[in-house]
Formats: C-alpha cells, structure tokens, sequence
C-alpha cells in the first residue's frame, strides 16, 4: 500500500525488493576513481556501433542484461520497462529496448530519470501494476554534445561551472517477492523549481534549488535528520550545486555534509578535466547502480536517499531565452538484515 | 528559507567560480598569434610563387581554411581550441573547423541531409550577414555614386 | 626576409583574438555571435576605409582572423560598384571571398568523408 507521509512524501508499506543492480560505463569513466566499481567498463565509446545513438543504446541494453541476468531472471519475465536517456523522444532508450519483447513506458526526468523510474517503478511494484519491474537510464557523452551543444569536432572551450555528461547507464531491477536485503521504503516526487538560472553552462546551480526543495520536504515529512541516513546523494550538481544545496539548508539549520555526496562530484576524478563534475542520467544511474548499492549490499551503507536532480531545458527552450528549471525526485532505499 | 529569484542570483554568482581570465586571453593571444604568422608565411609562399597580392590573399584564405579543416578531421583542432579559446575561433581555421565539425558529425544522418544540410550549421550566420553587410554596403555605395556603371 | 612582418601579424592576430577571449569570458556572448560580429565589424571598418591600413601593417595578423573576412567583402563590393554599379553591389561581396567560401564547403566534405568519428576524453 501506499501511504503519504506528511504533505509530499510517499511511504511504500510493502517495501519493494531491489533484486538486482548493475552498471556500465564508458571508457573515461572506467578510468575514473570509481573505475572498478562498475560492472562493465566499455574500451570504446563507440561500442562497434554506427552511431553515437546507437552506442548509447547498446551501453544501456548491457546495463539492462545485467540487471536480468543478475537477479536471475529470463527476459520475458520483467512485467515492465521504464527507462530514459537525455535524446529526443528518449532515442537511446527505446532502441535499447525495441526488441526486448516487454511492455516498455519511456521516460524523461533529464538527469533526475533514474530516481524518477527508481520512484515511478517503487509505486508501481508497490501497487501491483507490475510484479517484477526494470527501471534504467543512460546518458552518452557524444550523442549529447551533438544534440545539446556542438559537434565533438568543433574547438569550444568549457567554462569553469560546466559539467561534463557522462556515458554511462545503470539498470534496476524491482520486485514485490525477493531475497533481496535492498528494499525501497520511500519516495518523493519533484517539483520544478526555477530561479531564473539561463546559464547552459550553470546546471548545478538551476538544479540545487531543486535539490533544496525535495531534500527539505523529505527530511521534514519524516521528521529525520540528515544524519538519520548514511547517505544522502543528489544526482548530479556537480562541485558548484553541490556547494549551493549545502549552503541552502544551512540557511535552515540544516547540515548535510556529515553524509552528503554528489554523483556528479564522485563520477570523475580532478585531472580528468570534467571541470564542476559529471552529469547526465547515466551519471547518477550508475553511480547508483554501481558503487553505491555495491556499498549497500556489503553493509556500509543501511540508510540511503537517492535525490536525482534534473535540468528542464532543451536546445530550444535555451535559444528562446527561457529559463532553466530543476527538478529532483528521491527514494529512500534501506538495507534488512533479516 | 523562501528563495527569491535575486538573492539566490547573488548566490550562485558569488559560488559559481570564473574563467580565468588572464589565462584565457594569454593563450588566446599565443596560438591566435602564431596562426596568424603561419597565416603570413603562406602568404608569402603564394607571392613567391608569383601571385600578386590580391591573387595570394585569395589563395592563403583557401590554404587556411584547407589546414583548419585538416586539423578538424585528425581530431586536433578541439584539442587545441580547448586551451585556444578565441585564439583558434576567431581566425579563418576556426571557420573552417565551424563548417568541418558539424559535417563530420552528422554523416552518420546522410550525405544530403547530414553532411550537406548540417554543414553550414554553425557558420551560416557568418556568410548571412557578412553577404548582406557587404551588399548594403554595396547599395550606400551605388547611392552615393559611387557606381560608374550605374 | 623581414621579421618585423612577422612578428606584426603575430602581435595583431594575437591581440584581436585576445579581445575576443574577453568578451566570451565577461559578456553572454555565444563563440558564433561573436564571429557574426566580427565579419559585419570588418565590414564596417572596411567601408569607412579604416580596415586597409591594418591590413597593410600587419598582413596575415589582419586578414586572417575574422575580421579580414569582413574586410574582403567589402573590399571585394567596393571594386565591383566601381565596375558594374548597382549589380557589383550584389556580386562583389561574395567573389571577393569565393576562394573561402567555395574551399570551406568543398573541404569541408572532403574531410567529412575522410573523418573517423572519436570520442572525446
């Protein structure tokens, strides 16, 4: 059943099952400092396709594989796909998954798609629309570049607050019976939020306030303190969001540094030129689907809030001179001894 | 706390760091410096293979622009133009490099509507409005009786 | 050979490219607005006679960046008008900066064919 908790906040009473998790990267991700701790770690980014599309695709069809085949399950035994990328109409994502032979709901959350699906998927196993549910999302460095900004040929240089989008994906898979330790208990959807942030080059600082507003409503709907958890994670703001979230909440008394850390921040290392850090929904997908629920399975992590955080912006919207909205949506994931 | 647009702009530009930039313009100056040197040792190639002054103008444009999209294709020119900056944008090559990268990357969409529609992608502005520029100038010009054919 | 030519185009190029850094990094300014600016700038400058002299100083400094695109527009209109009146405005531009024009389109699917698409890191 689901219960609402507070104003906003969704509690799932079933605790749904994460049976399985995995992840794959691109090669400069691989060679970042959690390089080993992703499941597959590609050596080309092009990943022998004819098309950065293509590439994107097939990169998040291996996270997918993973997932199924880690949790031991057969392809035609997932109720449900929801998956998204940063492409138009989510290209990378239904051609990942066009011969998958399952029912399949696209998403778009931009860097928020992961928790979006993890929170989507939740409510859905929770309410028995789907049994066993696999919720993915990727990102690919060049198909972004050359639908966001510029051909990866043409000499631009990057600002100092600019993120560098990652090739990567993650996959869950979601249950309402398991053996899984891993449950979701909670989950909140986002709100945009704009404060008039147009710099393209600025997302960390059009999603914190985002970050800000779910982060809050979440810990005040629970009554808890950051320290409650053992981790609190935004999906992508990068050093610059990150640094203004932190500096949000302590304008309500609110520490979050003894447990926060930012995928984007995590993702690459600071000779790898990613200037404020990594973003993109194969960021937090995999940062998530890798490192994070690996710590979470052996124990070092029991209590964790996954807040990923997306920038409402297209190519279109920026050169009609709107604003950039944030967006963030959370889930609660607990470790079970029993 | 409510957030208001204007305190949190006060914010985010007080967190957000800037670009550097002495750097910035330091290696903008270098390597804008050197290819425009290259620039004047082909010119002087072209005069001394015997064409005149205009004539060689005309033919370090065309050679410029054949090195820029050279450097495009082996992948070298975004490497430089990272450090650059306007150093590799603002001469000729950076045209180049504007009409080459584009045309690169959306060959994968075709011959006609990939390389041939995208290649002016990014640098088509550059010609709309040079053209237009230099045809009004040319009318003021023709106005001002300039035109003996007129 | 005389080095001052040189080190004329390389202080001039250098420095037009250097004011260009500055206004990426200070104004709002996107790298392709800047360089629409620069070619109507070297039009502008060129029409009111002012560009010619840097060109003559500095050579390469001065027409290859941008602004020398600019300039060989209008240099190229102002020679047709002479000639041919009201059509020379409408040809000239344009035959003043064929050379460039026609190379950057030919390479630029030369090198398209050529290319090998790469990731970056």
């Amino acid at each position: 059943m689901i219960e609402r908790v507070g104003k906003r906040t969704l509690r799932l009473t079933g605790r749904p099952y994460l049976i399985a998790h995995a992840a794959a990267v691109g090669k400069k991700e691989g060679e970042g400092p959690l390089g080993d701790r992703f499941d597959y770690v590609a050596t080309d980014d092009r990943m022998g396709q004819k098309s950065w599309e293509l590439a994107e695709s097939a990169l998040q069809r291996n996270a997918i594989n993973l997932a199924v085949h880690k949790a031991g399950l057969q392809k035609g035994e997932i109720d449900l796909i929801l998956a998204g990328d940063l492409l138009n109409q989510c290209t990378g994502s239904f051609l990942a998954s066009v011969d998958s032979d399952t029912p399949y709901l696209g998403q778009y959350g931009a860097c928020s798609t992961m928790a979006q699906g993890l929170a989507l998927g939740g409510c859905l196993v929770e309410s028995g629309a789907a049994q066993r549910l696999l919720a993915a999302a990727s990102s690919h460095f060049c198909s972004a570049e050359r639908q966001y900004r510029f051909p990866l040929a043409y000499g631009g240089q990057r600002t100092p607050t600019a993120q560098w989008t990652a090739t990567a994906a993650g996959a869950v898979v979601l249950s309402g019976k398991g053996m899984s330790r891993l449950r979701v208990t909670h989950v909140l959807f986002g709100k945009m939020v704009e404060l008039g942030v147009k710099d393209a080059n600025n997302m960390g600082a059009a999603m914190a306030p985002a970050a800000y507003d779910t982060l809050s409503a979440l810990l005040h709907d629970l009554g808890a303190q950051p320290t409650d958890f053992d981790c609190i994670v935004s999906g992508d703001l990068g050093r610059v969001g990150a640094d203004l979230l932190l500096t949000l909440l302590r304008t309500d008394g609110i520490d979050l540094s003894p447990v926060y850390s930012d995928c984007g921040s995590l993702l690459f290392g600071d000779t790898q030129d990613a200037h404020a850090g990594g973003s993109g929904c194969g960021c937090s997908a995999a940062v998530l689907c890798g490192p994070l629920l690996r710590d979470m399975q052996a124990g070092k992590i029991r209590r964790l809030v996954f807040a990923g955080t997306g920038a409402m912006m297209s190519p279109t919207s920026v050169q009609q001179g709107q604003p950039i909205a944030g967006i963030c949506h959370a889930a609660v994931i607990e470790r079970s001894d029993a | 706390m409510k957030l208001d647009k204007q305190t949190y702009q006060q914010l985010l530009e007080q967190k957000s760091p800037p670009s550097p930039l002495g750097r910035d313009c330091a290696k903008a100056f270098l390597f804008g410096g050197l290819i425009c040197t290259v620039g004047e040792a082909v010119s002087n190639f072209w005069q001394w293979r015997g064409l005149d002054t205009s004539d060689a103008a005309a033919a370090t444009a065309i050679t410029m622009v054949f090195l820029g999209g050279l450097f495009t294709c082996l992948h070298l020119y975004e490497k430089l133009a990272k450090h650059a900056g306007a150093g590799t944008l603002v001469p000729i090559t950076g045209f180049a490099n504007a009409i080459v990268s584009p045309a690169m990357e959306f060959k994968s969409e075709g011959l006609v509507l990939g390389v041939g529609a995208k290649l002016f992608a990014i640098a088509g502005p550059v010609l709309v409005y040079g053209i237009s520029a230099s045809v009004i100038y040319g009318l003021v010009l023709v106005l001002l009786g300039g035109g003996s054919g007129a | 050979m005389n080095w001052m030519e040189y080190v004329n185009a390389f202080w001039v190029g250098g420095a037009i490219c250097a004011v260009c850094q500055v206004l990426i990094d200070k104004t709002k300014l996107t790298p392709a607005r800047i360089l629409v600016g620069l070619v109507m700038t070297g039009v502008i400058l060129q029409a009111f006679g002012l560009y010619q002299p840097v060109v003559d100083y500095a050579g390469a400094g001065a027409s290859v960046p941008l602004l020398g695109f600019g300039y060989s527009l209008a240099k190229g209109v102002a020679k047709a008008v002479a000639e041919d009146g009201l059509l020379g405005a409408f040809t000239g531009g344009v035959t003043g900066a064929a050379g460039g024009i026609a190379a950057a389109i030919v390479f630029g699917c030369l090198f398209a064919l050529l290319a090998k698409p790469k990731s970056r890191s």
